[in-house]
């Protein structure tokens, strides 16, 4: 336990990773056979006789037991053998440039990752493997199907290897540790000052007692007491994180639906009718538990390889995003949520979670539901240089501003025959390296696009645009839940964002240092 | 208000690089055939099912195509790209406007494609490809040798302002 995994020669996984990934099959298979063998085993525990054509039955009365036993203790082995092998045959290495993986017994595969393209490192802990104190360590890069998978590893050894991944990814040599040691220690200094609740835990010891160490990591999974600032600054109140859930538009379908289902049950008096909601209420409970869990727990953080997202009370997601990782950032506010002045922060970013569903949905958000002040400490965490008063009236200002001249450019009087309440709103500005997109008044938005991760910049004019001299812009940024646009500029003005973006994202693009973010020759973000 | 400051125009100084004047006839092959499936499967409609509407959407095809047809060497001309220091300019439309501009280091890859009739010409189209998919920078109508060199020309500007993501 004490050498690195990050050394360079080959390892090995966790020696259950055949089981705990093939877990549900196991499960699966189990129970199949325990379904078949129902009335068996009643018989056996309740003396009750039953019908004949069992196949356990047809075994006994031919006098094959024997054969069928052979039979299955060869699937057994082979099924046995066939983890081993695959377990064996599963191998990874990370040195200073690469992270690769190689595995399979008939098709082999190898995979190899560079460490400067690293988006971020993830690592997930479904509830089963969570229970065995494991845990899946996800290296992300750019596009659909570019992660290389470390599934399972030791739970600690995860974290120990993210950690190890990312100070390689990061430029920094062994060597300039100490360095890096106080970096941490800065940084733990600004995390403190937001700190509402430490919730940090004492490192378990590798020699100490396994049911412990289990507990200890069931309580605090996504905590790794050396990668200081263990404590999140946010924190959300489980009564604000059921309030956000609750208030969104899939609820008021559902409130709209039921009041037209009791209307129309009390008009034509069907009894019937409520019996076939039930299915569907269940199945809004389970909608609604399952984003709770998903989003219980959440934990934001900066550490000094970039910020630490988790979330999750039964199966826990933590994903490390090294700086200059986040491409757009929207914040944004539904309608029903303005009343208590609520707000959610999702991200662009170049890697995706191969598993879709629970964990890859909600890794876009930063922050599920928080006031004001929670976002800009956000924002401050994963934009850098938005830590000033000025930004942060800035932000305050395209948050929650009606418009007017209030240090964005906003599009004219005559663009509210397009958007007649929004176009007061509709407008950008440029400050410290990003771009400040702020539209929508039901729907508060505003978008942040760092300069230095602009892909391209695209201005679009239609006809009644022409019409009203009117033009919409967009920063084309990598695929996720943020886009930013502009639905109506002035003309004159749109040429003028087009060739400010443009410039700036050359610029920046060029000063841009942070695929290897802590080199001795560039200077960190 | 003068027409020229409604619509959009880059005073970028530069000159635009316009496609190749024969990109027109590819475009119309592309039009017709879609004129004559469309108004004739409109017909079929018309005859065989006996739906009078068909006939009119039939008629709406062709007219659609027709319009089209005769802008069609406007929208061509309309096209063009343009190398500047540090970026990629390209514009197309006529009623629907679009300037997009793609810094040389975001290039992910330059791909050319040659359709039919296209080939027959000797054209070939060049599309540009970043880690954003809305960028969606296709310049048509380049002479093979055009496409060949530009897309050289391009690899190697992205290959000396390479930056990550």
């Amino acid at each position: 336990m004490t050498s690195s995994l990050a050394d360079g020669d080959w390892h090995r996984l966790h020696p259950a990773t055949p089981l705990l990934r093939g877990g549900i099959f196991v499960f699966a298979a189990l129970g199949f056979v325990i379904a078949n063998l129902r009335e068996r085993l009643i018989d056996i525990f309740f003396g009750v006789p039953m019908g004949s054509g069992d196949p356990i039955d047809e075994i006994y009365r031919r006098g094959a037991v024997g054969w069928a036993l052979l039979v299955v203790a060869v699937i057994l082995v082979a099924i046995v053998t066939g983890f081993y092998l695959s377990w064996r045959m599963h191998t990874f290495r990370v040195n200073e440039e690469i992270v690769e993986v190689r595995s399979g017994i008939v098709f082999r595969s190898n995979r190899k990752a560079r460490l400067d393209r690293i988006q971020g490192v993830n690592i997930e802990r479904a509830l089963v493997p969570r229970l065995f104190g494991a845990a899946r360590l996800e290296v992300s890069g750019a596009g659909q199907d570019a992660n290389v998978q470390l599934a399972y590893l030791g739970s600690a050894r995860a974290d120990e290897l993210r950690r190890d991944i990312l100070r390689l990814a990061s430029g920094a040599r062994r060597a300039a540790e100490p360095e890096a040691a106080a970096a941490a220690e800065s940084e733990a200094g600004i995390g403190e000052r937001f700190a509402e609740e430490r919730v940090g835990t004492e490192p378990g010891t590798s020699v100490g007692d396994f049911a412990r160490d289990r507990v200890s990591e069931f309580l605090a999974p996504e905590l790794d007491p050396d990668a200081a600032p263990p404590e999140s600054v946010v924190r959300i109140p489980p009564g604000r994180l059921v309030g956000s859930i609750v208030l969104n538009g899939f609820t008021v379908v559902l409130v709209v639906g039921a009041i037209a289902l009791v209307v129309s049950g009390t008009v034509f008096d069907s009894g019937w009718l409520p019996l076939t909601v039930v299915p569907g209420l269940i199945g809004a409970a389970g909608f609604y538990f399952s984003r709770l869990t998903r989003s219980l727990r959440f934990s934001i953080a900066g550490t000094p390889d970039g910020v630490r997202v988790g979330f999750g009370l039964f199966s826990t997601s933590n994903e490390t995003l090294p700086p200059g990782r986040i491409h757009a950032i929207g914040i944004s506010q539904p309608l029903l949520w303005r009343p208590f002045g609520w707000w959610q922060v999702q991200i662009n970013k170049a890697g995706r979670s191969s598993n879709q569903g629970a964990a890859g949905e909600a890794s876009t958000t930063v922050l599920p539901v928080g006031t004001m002040a929670d976002v800009a400490r956000v924002l401050e965490l994963i934009l850098p240089g938005y830590n000033t008063e000025e930004q942060r009236t800035l932000i305050e200002r395209g948050m929650r501003s009606k418009g007017g001249d209030d240090g964005y450019v906003n599009a004219p009087r005559r663009a509210a025959w397009l958007r007649p309440f929004s176009w007061r709103r509709t407008g950008y500005t440029v400050s410290v390296g990003a771009a400040v997109l702020r539209r929508g008044v039901i729907a508060r938005e505003l978008v942040l696009v760092p300069l230095a991760r602009v892909q391209s910049v695209g201005v679009d004019q239609g006809p009644i645009q022409r019409r009203l001299r009117l033009a919409s812009a967009r920063l084309h940024t990598v695929s996720g839940p943020v886009r930013a646009s502009l639905s109506v500029v002035d003309a004159a003005e749109a040429v003028r964002l087009f060739e400010s973006i443009a410039a700036g994202a050359v610029t920046h693009a060029i000063s841009d240092t942070s695929h290897r973010w802590n080199h001795a020759t560039g200077a960190p973000e | 208000m003068p027409r020229s400051l409604r619509r959009l125009d880059l005073a970028t100084g530069g000159d635009w690089q316009r496609v190749s004047p024969r990109y027109v006839v590819v475009e119309i092959v592309g039009t017709v055939i879609f004129g004559v499936v469309a108004s004739s499967a409109a017909v079929g409609v018309w005859l065989l099912l006996e739906q009078r509407w068909a006939l009119y959407a039939g008629a709406l095809v062709a007219a659609i195509t027709l319009a089209s047809l005769i802008l069609e060497p406007r929208r061509v001309r309309s096209i063009g790209y343009q190398l500047r220091h540090d970026d990629l300019l390209f514009r197309r439309g006529i009623m629907f406007q679009r300037f997009v501009a793609v810094p040389y280091g975001r290039m992910q890859l330059v791909d050319i494609t040659r359709g039919p009739v296209a080939r027959w010409l000797g054209l070939a189209d060049l599309k540009l490809v970043t880690a954003a998919a809305a960028t969606g920078v296709l310049i048509p109508g380049l002479t093979v040798d055009d496409a060949e060199s530009l897309r050289d020309r391009l690899v190697h500007l992205a290959e000396s302002r390479r930056a990550g993501l």
